[in-house]
Protein backbone atom coordinates (compact mmCIF):
# COMPACT_ATOMS: atom_id res chain seq x y z
CA UNK A 1 0.00 0.00 0.00
CA UNK A 2 1.30 3.43 -0.79
CA UNK A 3 -0.02 6.96 -0.84
CA UNK A 4 -1.56 8.07 -4.07
CA UNK A 5 -2.04 11.59 -5.28
CA UNK A 6 -5.30 11.74 -7.22
CA UNK A 7 -5.80 14.57 -9.67
CA UNK A 8 -9.21 14.98 -11.28
CA UNK A 9 -7.86 15.36 -14.77
CA UNK A 10 -6.77 13.14 -17.61
CA UNK A 11 -3.44 11.40 -17.11
CA UNK A 12 -1.50 13.47 -19.64
CA UNK A 13 -2.82 16.77 -18.39
CA UNK A 14 -2.59 15.73 -14.74
CA UNK A 15 1.04 14.67 -15.07
CA UNK A 16 1.90 17.81 -16.99
CA UNK A 17 0.43 19.87 -14.19
CA UNK A 18 2.31 17.87 -11.60
CA UNK A 19 5.57 18.43 -13.48
CA UNK A 20 4.74 22.10 -13.75
CA UNK A 21 4.18 22.21 -10.01
CA UNK A 22 7.60 20.63 -9.44
CA UNK A 23 9.28 23.23 -11.65
CA UNK A 24 7.37 26.26 -10.40
CA UNK A 25 7.82 25.39 -6.73
CA UNK A 26 11.55 25.01 -7.52
CA UNK A 27 11.65 21.55 -6.05
CA UNK A 28 13.45 20.53 -9.20
CA UNK A 29 15.56 22.61 -11.56
CA UNK A 30 14.63 20.70 -14.69
CA UNK A 31 12.40 18.04 -16.16
CA UNK A 32 13.89 15.30 -18.26
CA UNK A 33 11.18 13.89 -20.49
CA UNK A 34 10.12 13.17 -24.04
CA UNK A 35 9.27 16.31 -25.97
CA UNK A 36 7.26 16.68 -29.16
CA UNK A 37 9.52 17.59 -32.07
CA UNK A 38 7.09 17.86 -34.96
CA UNK A 39 3.45 17.29 -35.88
CA UNK A 40 4.05 13.79 -37.22
CA UNK A 41 4.69 12.42 -33.77
CA UNK A 42 8.48 12.52 -33.66
CA UNK A 43 9.76 12.90 -30.11
CA UNK A 44 13.11 13.26 -28.45
CA UNK A 45 14.36 13.30 -24.90
CA UNK A 46 14.86 16.85 -23.67
CA UNK A 47 15.79 18.75 -20.56
CA UNK A 48 13.09 21.33 -19.87
CA UNK A 49 13.62 24.17 -17.43
CA UNK A 50 10.90 26.67 -18.39
CA UNK A 51 7.41 25.83 -17.10
CA UNK A 52 5.76 27.14 -20.29
CA UNK A 53 7.89 24.74 -22.37
CA UNK A 54 6.11 21.87 -20.61
CA UNK A 55 3.17 22.15 -22.98
CA UNK A 56 5.34 20.38 -25.55
CA UNK A 57 6.34 17.61 -23.12
CA UNK A 58 4.82 14.25 -24.00
CA UNK A 59 6.12 11.91 -21.30
CA UNK A 60 3.76 9.15 -22.44
CA UNK A 61 4.39 9.11 -26.17
CA UNK A 62 4.74 5.38 -26.92
CA UNK A 63 8.17 5.72 -28.50
CA UNK A 64 11.70 5.23 -27.26
CA UNK A 65 14.15 7.14 -29.46
CA UNK A 66 17.00 6.09 -27.19
CA UNK A 67 17.16 4.23 -23.92
CA UNK A 68 17.03 7.06 -21.37
CA UNK A 69 19.08 5.06 -18.85
CA UNK A 70 22.06 5.65 -21.08
CA UNK A 71 21.47 9.43 -21.14
CA UNK A 72 20.95 9.76 -17.39
CA UNK A 73 24.17 7.85 -16.81
CA UNK A 74 25.94 10.14 -19.26
CA UNK A 75 24.86 13.18 -17.22
CA UNK A 76 26.42 11.77 -14.08
CA UNK A 77 29.48 9.93 -15.33
CA UNK A 78 31.92 12.09 -13.41
CA UNK A 79 29.85 13.20 -10.45
CA UNK A 80 26.25 13.55 -9.31
CA UNK A 81 24.26 16.37 -10.84
CA UNK A 82 24.28 19.39 -8.51
CA UNK A 83 20.64 20.44 -8.98
CA UNK A 84 17.66 18.16 -8.63
CA UNK A 85 16.13 16.92 -11.88
CA UNK A 86 12.90 15.00 -12.31
CA UNK A 87 13.35 12.31 -14.95
CA UNK A 88 10.31 10.70 -16.53
CA UNK A 89 11.24 7.37 -18.02
CA UNK A 90 9.96 3.88 -18.70
CA UNK A 91 10.52 0.92 -16.36
CA UNK A 92 13.14 -0.73 -18.58
CA UNK A 93 15.01 2.55 -18.96
CA UNK A 94 15.00 2.95 -15.20
CA UNK A 95 16.34 -0.55 -14.73
CA UNK A 96 19.02 0.10 -17.35
CA UNK A 97 20.05 3.25 -15.45
CA UNK A 98 20.35 1.35 -12.17
CA UNK A 99 22.30 -1.37 -13.94
CA UNK A 100 24.70 1.26 -15.29
CA UNK A 101 25.13 2.78 -11.83
CA UNK A 102 26.09 -0.65 -10.54
CA UNK A 103 28.73 -0.74 -13.22
CA UNK A 104 30.02 2.63 -11.94
CA UNK A 105 28.64 4.53 -14.91
CA UNK A 106 26.43 7.01 -13.13
CA UNK A 107 25.06 8.44 -9.94
CA UNK A 108 21.53 8.40 -8.60
CA UNK A 109 21.80 11.43 -6.29
CA UNK A 110 19.58 14.42 -7.08
CA UNK A 111 17.46 12.50 -9.56
CA UNK A 112 13.75 12.24 -8.86
CA UNK A 113 12.76 9.16 -10.80
CA UNK A 114 9.25 9.26 -12.20
CA UNK A 115 8.01 6.28 -14.14
CA UNK A 116 4.74 4.74 -15.19
CA UNK A 117 3.20 1.33 -15.53
CA UNK A 118 4.12 0.67 -19.10
CA UNK A 119 2.08 -0.49 -22.06
CA UNK A 120 5.12 -0.73 -24.27
CA UNK A 121 6.43 1.38 -27.14
CA UNK A 122 6.18 1.18 -30.90
CA UNK A 123 9.16 0.48 -33.12
CA UNK A 124 10.61 3.77 -34.31
CA UNK A 125 9.88 2.76 -37.89
CA UNK A 126 6.14 3.15 -37.08
CA UNK A 127 6.62 6.90 -37.34
CA UNK A 128 6.80 6.61 -41.10
CA UNK A 129 4.14 3.98 -41.71
CA UNK A 130 1.40 6.58 -42.21
CA UNK A 131 -0.98 5.33 -39.55
CA UNK A 132 0.93 6.14 -36.42
CA UNK A 133 -1.71 8.48 -34.98
CA UNK A 134 -4.36 5.82 -35.41
CA UNK A 135 -2.07 3.32 -33.68
CA UNK A 136 -1.57 5.63 -30.73
CA UNK A 137 -5.30 5.94 -30.08
CA UNK A 138 -5.61 2.15 -30.23
CA UNK A 139 -2.67 1.95 -27.87
CA UNK A 140 -4.48 3.83 -25.10
CA UNK A 141 -7.55 1.62 -25.50
CA UNK A 142 -5.35 -1.45 -24.99
CA UNK A 143 -3.59 0.10 -22.00
CA UNK A 144 -6.92 0.95 -20.38
CA UNK A 145 -8.16 -2.59 -20.82
CA UNK A 146 -4.83 -4.07 -19.69
CA UNK A 147 -4.25 -5.82 -22.98
CA UNK A 148 -1.17 -6.16 -25.14
CA UNK A 149 -1.27 -3.31 -27.67
CA UNK A 150 -0.87 -4.63 -31.19
CA UNK A 151 2.24 -3.73 -33.22
CA UNK A 152 4.32 -2.68 -30.19
CA UNK A 153 7.92 -3.83 -29.99
CA UNK A 154 8.06 -7.62 -29.66
CA UNK A 155 9.97 -7.32 -26.38
CA UNK A 156 7.34 -4.92 -25.03
CA UNK A 157 4.57 -7.37 -25.87
CA UNK A 158 6.50 -9.97 -23.89
CA UNK A 159 7.62 -7.78 -20.96
CA UNK A 160 6.62 -8.83 -17.45
CA UNK A 161 8.40 -6.03 -15.62
CA UNK A 162 6.12 -3.16 -16.54
CA UNK A 163 5.69 -1.94 -12.95
CA UNK A 164 8.69 0.23 -12.02
CA UNK A 165 9.12 -0.79 -8.37
CA UNK A 166 12.35 1.22 -8.07
CA UNK A 167 10.84 4.59 -9.08
CA UNK A 168 10.15 7.37 -6.58
CA UNK A 169 6.87 8.21 -8.25
CA UNK A 170 4.80 5.83 -10.37
CA UNK A 171 2.02 6.98 -12.64
CA UNK A 172 -0.59 4.29 -13.06
CA UNK A 173 -1.89 3.73 -16.57
CA UNK A 174 -2.34 -0.01 -17.08
CA UNK A 175 -5.93 -1.08 -16.41
CA UNK A 176 -7.06 2.43 -15.41
CA UNK A 177 -10.46 2.60 -17.09
CA UNK A 178 -10.96 6.29 -16.24
CA UNK A 179 -7.68 7.38 -17.76
CA UNK A 180 -9.22 10.49 -19.32
CA UNK A 181 -10.82 11.67 -16.09
CA UNK A 182 -8.48 10.75 -13.29
CA UNK A 183 -4.76 10.71 -12.80
CA UNK A 184 -3.23 8.43 -10.14
CA UNK A 185 0.27 9.34 -9.02
CA UNK A 186 1.73 6.72 -6.68
CA UNK A 187 4.25 8.09 -4.20
CA UNK A 188 6.40 5.03 -3.98
CA UNK A 189 9.24 6.27 -1.75
CA UNK A 190 9.84 8.82 1.00
CA UNK A 191 11.63 10.98 -1.53
CA UNK A 192 8.60 10.87 -3.81
CA UNK A 193 6.29 11.94 -0.98
CA UNK A 194 8.62 14.75 -0.05
CA UNK A 195 8.56 16.16 -3.56
CA UNK A 196 4.81 15.80 -3.97
CA UNK A 197 4.06 17.75 -0.79
CA UNK A 198 1.93 20.76 -1.64
CA UNK A 199 0.70 19.51 -5.00
CA UNK A 200 -3.00 19.90 -5.69
CA UNK A 201 -5.07 16.74 -5.43
CA UNK A 202 -6.38 14.27 -2.89
CA UNK A 203 -4.22 11.75 -1.11
CA UNK A 204 -5.61 8.24 -0.80
CA UNK A 205 -3.98 4.87 -0.28
CA UNK A 206 -4.03 2.25 -2.97
CA UNK A 207 -2.18 -0.81 -4.22
CA UNK A 208 -0.30 -0.56 -7.49
CA UNK A 209 -0.75 -4.25 -8.19
CA UNK A 210 -4.29 -4.89 -9.30
CA UNK A 211 -6.15 -7.73 -10.93
CA UNK A 212 -5.62 -5.98 -14.26
CA UNK A 213 -1.85 -5.78 -13.89
CA UNK A 214 -1.55 -9.44 -12.96
CA UNK A 215 -3.77 -10.32 -15.92
CA UNK A 216 -1.54 -8.37 -18.25
CA UNK A 217 1.54 -9.96 -16.75
CA UNK A 218 0.10 -13.37 -17.41
CA UNK A 219 -0.74 -12.49 -21.00
CA UNK A 220 2.74 -11.17 -21.59
CA UNK A 221 4.35 -14.23 -20.03
CA UNK A 222 2.41 -16.38 -22.48
CA UNK A 223 3.47 -14.12 -25.31
CA UNK A 224 7.07 -14.42 -24.23
CA UNK A 225 6.90 -18.20 -24.22
CA UNK A 226 5.34 -18.13 -27.66
CA UNK A 227 8.07 -15.82 -29.00
CA UNK A 228 10.83 -17.99 -27.59
CA UNK A 229 9.25 -21.12 -29.04
CA UNK A 230 8.80 -19.49 -32.41
CA UNK A 231 12.44 -18.51 -32.46
CA UNK A 232 13.79 -21.97 -31.76
CA UNK A 233 11.26 -24.74 -31.69
CA UNK A 234 13.88 -27.47 -31.85
CA UNK A 235 16.69 -25.55 -30.19
CA UNK A 236 19.26 -23.38 -31.92
CA UNK A 237 22.50 -25.18 -32.72
CA UNK A 238 25.11 -23.73 -35.00
CA UNK A 239 23.05 -24.25 -38.18
CA UNK A 240 20.02 -22.35 -36.89
CA UNK A 241 22.19 -19.55 -35.48
CA UNK A 242 23.95 -19.05 -38.79
CA UNK A 243 20.53 -18.77 -40.44
CA UNK A 244 19.16 -16.30 -37.85
CA UNK A 245 22.18 -14.00 -38.11
CA UNK A 246 22.61 -14.59 -41.84
CA UNK A 247 21.72 -11.05 -42.85
CA UNK A 248 23.91 -9.33 -40.22
CA UNK A 249 25.81 -6.43 -41.76
CA UNK A 250 28.18 -6.14 -38.83
CA UNK A 251 27.12 -2.51 -38.38
CA UNK A 252 27.25 -3.00 -34.56
CA UNK A 253 24.16 -0.79 -34.28
CA UNK A 254 22.71 -3.16 -31.69
CA UNK A 255 25.66 -2.60 -29.39
CA UNK A 256 25.58 1.15 -29.90
CA UNK A 257 21.88 1.36 -29.08
CA UNK A 258 22.19 -1.02 -26.12
CA UNK A 259 22.05 0.79 -22.76
CA UNK A 260 24.21 -1.84 -21.07
CA UNK A 261 26.96 -1.71 -23.72
CA UNK A 262 28.58 1.39 -22.28
CA UNK A 263 32.20 0.84 -23.37
CA UNK A 264 33.52 3.83 -25.30
CA UNK A 265 35.53 1.48 -27.45
CA UNK A 266 33.86 -1.89 -27.83
CA UNK A 267 36.28 -4.80 -27.91
CA UNK A 268 34.73 -5.83 -31.21
CA UNK A 269 35.41 -2.43 -32.78
CA UNK A 270 39.00 -2.48 -31.60
CA UNK A 271 42.17 -3.69 -33.29
CA UNK A 272 41.85 -7.04 -31.52
CA UNK A 273 39.03 -8.12 -33.78
CA UNK A 274 40.14 -6.38 -36.93
CA UNK A 275 40.65 -8.61 -39.93
CA UNK A 276 43.92 -7.79 -41.65
CA UNK A 277 44.68 -9.00 -45.18
CA UNK A 278 46.81 -11.76 -43.70
CA UNK A 279 44.06 -12.95 -41.37
CA UNK A 280 41.77 -13.29 -44.38
CA UNK A 281 44.46 -15.35 -46.06
CA UNK A 282 44.90 -17.59 -43.05
CA UNK A 283 41.17 -18.17 -42.82
CA UNK A 284 40.93 -19.04 -46.52
CA UNK A 285 43.81 -21.43 -46.15
CA UNK A 286 42.29 -23.11 -43.11
CA UNK A 287 38.65 -23.21 -44.09
CA UNK A 288 38.57 -22.66 -47.82
CA UNK A 289 36.42 -19.53 -47.61
CA UNK A 290 35.59 -16.52 -45.53
CA UNK A 291 32.41 -14.54 -44.96
CA UNK A 292 32.59 -10.77 -45.49
CA UNK A 293 32.12 -9.11 -43.05
CA UNK A 294 33.65 -11.87 -40.94
CA UNK A 295 32.93 -12.94 -37.38
CA UNK A 296 29.32 -11.78 -37.06
CA UNK A 297 28.22 -14.78 -35.03
CA UNK A 298 31.24 -14.39 -32.79
CA UNK A 299 30.33 -10.74 -32.26
CA UNK A 300 26.80 -11.56 -31.14
CA UNK A 301 27.91 -14.40 -28.86
CA UNK A 302 30.62 -12.19 -27.45
CA UNK A 303 28.14 -9.44 -26.73
CA UNK A 304 25.92 -11.97 -24.97
CA UNK A 305 28.83 -12.93 -22.74
CA UNK A 306 29.48 -9.29 -21.90
CA UNK A 307 26.00 -7.95 -21.25
CA UNK A 308 23.19 -10.53 -21.45
CA UNK A 309 23.18 -11.02 -17.67
CA UNK A 310 22.19 -7.35 -17.32
CA UNK A 311 19.83 -7.28 -20.32
CA UNK A 312 16.69 -5.35 -19.41
CA UNK A 313 14.90 -6.41 -22.63
CA UNK A 314 14.19 -2.86 -23.75
CA UNK A 315 14.26 -3.90 -27.41
CA UNK A 316 16.48 -1.07 -28.67
CA UNK A 317 18.74 -3.59 -30.46
CA UNK A 318 15.95 -5.06 -32.57
CA UNK A 319 14.61 -1.61 -33.23
CA UNK A 320 17.79 -0.28 -34.78
CA UNK A 321 18.64 -3.44 -36.70
CA UNK A 322 18.53 -2.50 -40.40
CA UNK A 323 17.93 -6.09 -41.48
CA UNK A 324 15.29 -7.03 -38.88
CA UNK A 325 17.18 -9.73 -37.03
CA UNK A 326 15.21 -10.57 -33.85
CA UNK A 327 18.23 -9.59 -31.73
CA UNK A 328 16.28 -8.61 -28.65
CA UNK A 329 14.31 -11.86 -28.50
CA UNK A 330 17.49 -13.92 -28.64
CA UNK A 331 19.25 -11.73 -26.10
CA UNK A 332 16.20 -11.85 -23.83
CA UNK A 333 16.18 -15.61 -24.00
CA UNK A 334 19.88 -15.91 -23.20
CA UNK A 335 19.57 -13.18 -20.57
CA UNK A 336 16.58 -14.78 -18.88
CA UNK A 337 18.40 -18.06 -18.62
CA UNK A 338 21.47 -16.38 -17.08
CA UNK A 339 19.39 -14.28 -14.72
CA UNK A 340 17.62 -17.41 -13.53
CA UNK A 341 20.96 -19.13 -12.99
CA UNK A 342 22.30 -16.32 -10.80
CA UNK A 343 18.88 -15.47 -9.32
CA UNK A 344 19.31 -11.91 -10.48
CA UNK A 345 16.94 -9.34 -11.92
CA UNK A 346 18.78 -6.47 -13.60
CA UNK A 347 17.99 -3.09 -12.10
CA UNK A 348 15.95 -4.49 -9.22
CA UNK A 349 18.22 -3.60 -6.37
CA UNK A 350 21.00 -1.05 -6.53
CA UNK A 351 22.90 -2.78 -3.72
CA UNK A 352 23.01 -6.17 -5.40
CA UNK A 353 26.28 -6.66 -7.34
CA UNK A 354 26.29 -7.65 -11.01
CA UNK A 355 26.95 -11.42 -11.14
CA UNK A 356 29.83 -10.98 -13.58
CA UNK A 357 32.84 -9.81 -11.59
CA UNK A 358 31.84 -11.05 -8.19
CA UNK A 359 31.72 -14.53 -6.65
CA UNK A 360 30.91 -16.58 -3.58
CA UNK A 361 33.38 -19.11 -2.30
CA UNK A 362 30.72 -21.69 -1.54
CA UNK A 363 29.00 -21.95 -4.89
CA UNK A 364 29.23 -24.34 -7.83
CA UNK A 365 31.61 -26.39 -5.69
CA UNK A 366 31.10 -29.54 -7.77
CA UNK A 367 32.58 -27.88 -10.85
CA UNK A 368 36.10 -28.91 -11.88
CA UNK A 369 36.50 -31.50 -9.15
CA UNK A 370 35.54 -34.78 -10.87
CA UNK B 1 45.57 -46.94 -43.70
CA UNK B 2 42.73 -45.96 -41.46
CA UNK B 3 44.05 -43.23 -39.25
CA UNK B 4 42.37 -42.82 -35.91
CA UNK B 5 40.52 -39.56 -35.42
CA UNK B 6 42.39 -37.32 -33.01
CA UNK B 7 40.44 -34.23 -31.97
CA UNK B 8 42.03 -30.83 -31.65
CA UNK B 9 41.54 -29.47 -28.17
CA UNK B 10 42.61 -26.07 -26.91
CA UNK B 11 43.68 -25.98 -23.28
CA UNK B 12 44.09 -22.83 -21.21
CA UNK B 13 46.36 -23.71 -18.30
CA UNK B 14 47.20 -21.50 -15.38
CA UNK B 15 50.89 -20.93 -14.88
CA UNK B 16 51.08 -21.81 -11.18
CA UNK B 17 49.11 -25.03 -10.90
CA UNK B 18 47.82 -26.67 -14.07
CA UNK B 19 50.80 -25.82 -16.26
CA UNK B 20 53.25 -27.01 -13.65
CA UNK B 21 51.08 -30.10 -13.20
CA UNK B 22 51.26 -30.73 -16.94
CA UNK B 23 55.01 -30.29 -16.79
CA UNK B 24 55.20 -32.81 -13.98
CA UNK B 25 53.16 -35.28 -16.01
CA UNK B 26 55.64 -34.84 -18.86
CA UNK B 27 58.69 -35.24 -16.65
CA UNK B 28 57.17 -38.39 -15.15
CA UNK B 29 56.70 -39.67 -18.72
CA UNK B 30 53.01 -40.33 -18.26
CA UNK B 31 51.10 -41.27 -21.40
CA UNK B 32 49.07 -38.27 -22.58
CA UNK B 33 47.08 -38.14 -25.84
CA UNK B 34 48.51 -35.61 -28.33
CA UNK B 35 45.15 -33.85 -28.66
CA UNK B 36 45.71 -30.92 -26.33
CA UNK B 37 47.17 -27.63 -27.57
CA UNK B 38 48.26 -25.91 -24.42
CA UNK B 39 48.12 -22.15 -23.99
CA UNK B 40 49.69 -20.91 -20.79
CA UNK B 41 47.94 -18.07 -18.98
CA UNK B 42 49.13 -16.49 -15.75
CA UNK B 43 45.88 -17.28 -13.94
CA UNK B 44 42.64 -19.04 -14.77
CA UNK B 45 41.04 -15.69 -14.00
CA UNK B 46 42.75 -14.36 -17.10
CA UNK B 47 40.73 -16.68 -19.35
CA UNK B 48 38.30 -14.38 -21.06
CA UNK B 49 35.18 -16.33 -22.13
CA UNK B 50 35.84 -14.73 -25.52
CA UNK B 51 39.08 -16.78 -25.81
CA UNK B 52 37.01 -19.91 -25.42
CA UNK B 53 34.29 -18.79 -27.81
CA UNK B 54 36.83 -17.71 -30.36
CA UNK B 55 38.65 -21.06 -30.25
CA UNK B 56 35.28 -22.73 -30.58
CA UNK B 57 34.20 -20.73 -33.62
CA UNK B 58 37.61 -21.17 -35.21
CA UNK B 59 36.96 -24.90 -35.15
CA UNK B 60 38.45 -26.33 -31.95
CA UNK B 61 36.76 -29.66 -31.18
CA UNK B 62 36.97 -28.98 -27.48
CA UNK B 63 38.18 -26.31 -25.10
CA UNK B 64 39.36 -27.05 -21.58
CA UNK B 65 40.33 -24.59 -18.88
CA UNK B 66 42.51 -25.65 -15.98
CA UNK B 67 43.48 -23.77 -12.86
CA UNK B 68 44.35 -24.09 -9.19
CA UNK B 69 41.86 -25.69 -6.83
CA UNK B 70 39.50 -23.19 -5.18
CA UNK B 71 41.29 -21.57 -2.27
CA UNK B 72 44.73 -22.28 -3.74
CA UNK B 73 44.88 -19.50 -6.32
CA UNK B 74 48.26 -17.81 -6.57
CA UNK B 75 46.39 -14.51 -6.78
CA UNK B 76 43.85 -15.41 -4.05
CA UNK B 77 40.63 -15.22 -6.05
CA UNK B 78 41.30 -15.57 -9.78
CA UNK B 79 39.89 -19.06 -10.00
CA UNK B 80 36.65 -18.07 -8.26
CA UNK B 81 36.11 -15.50 -11.00
CA UNK B 82 37.05 -18.10 -13.59
CA UNK B 83 34.45 -20.45 -12.18
CA UNK B 84 31.66 -17.88 -12.52
CA UNK B 85 32.72 -17.05 -16.05
CA UNK B 86 32.75 -20.71 -16.91
CA UNK B 87 29.24 -21.20 -15.51
CA UNK B 88 28.05 -18.13 -17.44
CA UNK B 89 29.62 -19.29 -20.69
CA UNK B 90 28.32 -22.81 -20.29
CA UNK B 91 24.82 -21.47 -19.70
CA UNK B 92 24.96 -19.37 -22.88
CA UNK B 93 26.20 -22.37 -24.86
CA UNK B 94 23.35 -24.43 -23.41
CA UNK B 95 20.74 -21.84 -24.39
CA UNK B 96 22.18 -21.61 -27.90
CA UNK B 97 22.58 -25.42 -28.17
CA UNK B 98 26.22 -25.06 -29.15
CA UNK B 99 27.21 -28.43 -27.65
CA UNK B 100 28.29 -27.15 -24.22
CA UNK B 101 29.87 -30.51 -23.39
CA UNK B 102 32.78 -29.47 -25.62
CA UNK B 103 33.74 -26.85 -23.03
CA UNK B 104 35.11 -27.93 -19.67
CA UNK B 105 36.86 -26.68 -16.59
CA UNK B 106 39.05 -28.70 -14.21
CA UNK B 107 41.18 -27.93 -11.21
CA UNK B 108 44.68 -29.39 -11.31
CA UNK B 109 47.32 -28.56 -8.74
CA UNK B 110 51.05 -28.34 -9.38
CA UNK B 111 51.64 -31.76 -7.83
CA UNK B 112 48.83 -33.53 -9.67
CA UNK B 113 50.65 -34.80 -12.77
CA UNK B 114 48.68 -38.05 -12.90
CA UNK B 115 45.42 -36.12 -12.51
CA UNK B 116 46.38 -33.92 -15.45
CA UNK B 117 47.06 -37.00 -17.58
CA UNK B 118 43.77 -38.57 -16.52
CA UNK B 119 41.70 -35.45 -17.27
CA UNK B 120 43.30 -35.00 -20.68
CA UNK B 121 42.72 -38.64 -21.47
CA UNK B 122 39.07 -38.57 -20.39
CA UNK B 123 38.26 -35.29 -22.11
CA UNK B 124 39.88 -36.49 -25.34
CA UNK B 125 37.80 -39.68 -25.18
CA UNK B 126 34.66 -37.62 -24.63
CA UNK B 127 35.38 -35.39 -27.62
CA UNK B 128 36.27 -38.41 -29.75
CA UNK B 129 32.83 -39.81 -29.07
CA UNK B 130 31.21 -36.47 -29.96
CA UNK B 131 33.14 -36.28 -33.23
CA UNK B 132 34.39 -33.17 -35.00
CA UNK B 133 32.91 -29.82 -34.05
CA UNK B 134 29.92 -29.06 -36.34
CA UNK B 135 31.08 -25.43 -36.41
CA UNK B 136 33.74 -26.58 -38.87
CA UNK B 137 31.07 -27.38 -41.43
CA UNK B 138 29.98 -23.76 -41.39
CA UNK B 139 32.63 -21.93 -43.35
CA UNK B 140 30.85 -18.63 -43.74
CA UNK B 141 30.10 -17.49 -40.19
Amino acid sequence: MSNVLKIKKGVEQGVNEFLKFLLESEKVKGIFALRKMNENGAVSYSLITHPEELKNAVPFAPLMPVNAGKILSGFTLEKAINEPIAAVLRPCELRAFIELIKRTQGNLDNYLLISSTCGGVYPLKSLTNGRFKEQVSQYWESVKNAEIASDVRPTCAACEYFIPQQADIIIATVGKKDLEKECSIFLNTKKGEEFAKGATGNIVTEEIETKDTSNLRQKREEQKKEDFDKLSKDGFGIKALVKIFAACLSCHGCSKACPICYCTLCDFDSKTHEYSPSSHEIEIEQKGGVRIPPGTLFFHTGRMIHMAVSCVSCGMCSDVCPVNIPVSTIFSKVGNSLQKLFDYLPGKDIEEPVPFGTYKEEEFTEIGEE
Amino acid sequence: MNEEYMPKIVGFLCNWCAYTGADLAGVARLKIPPSLRVIRVMCSGRIDPLFVTRSFFKGADGVIMMGCHPGDCHYQKGNYNARRRYVLLKNIFETLDLEPERVDLSWVSASEGPRYAKITEEFTEKIKKLGPNPVKEEIFI
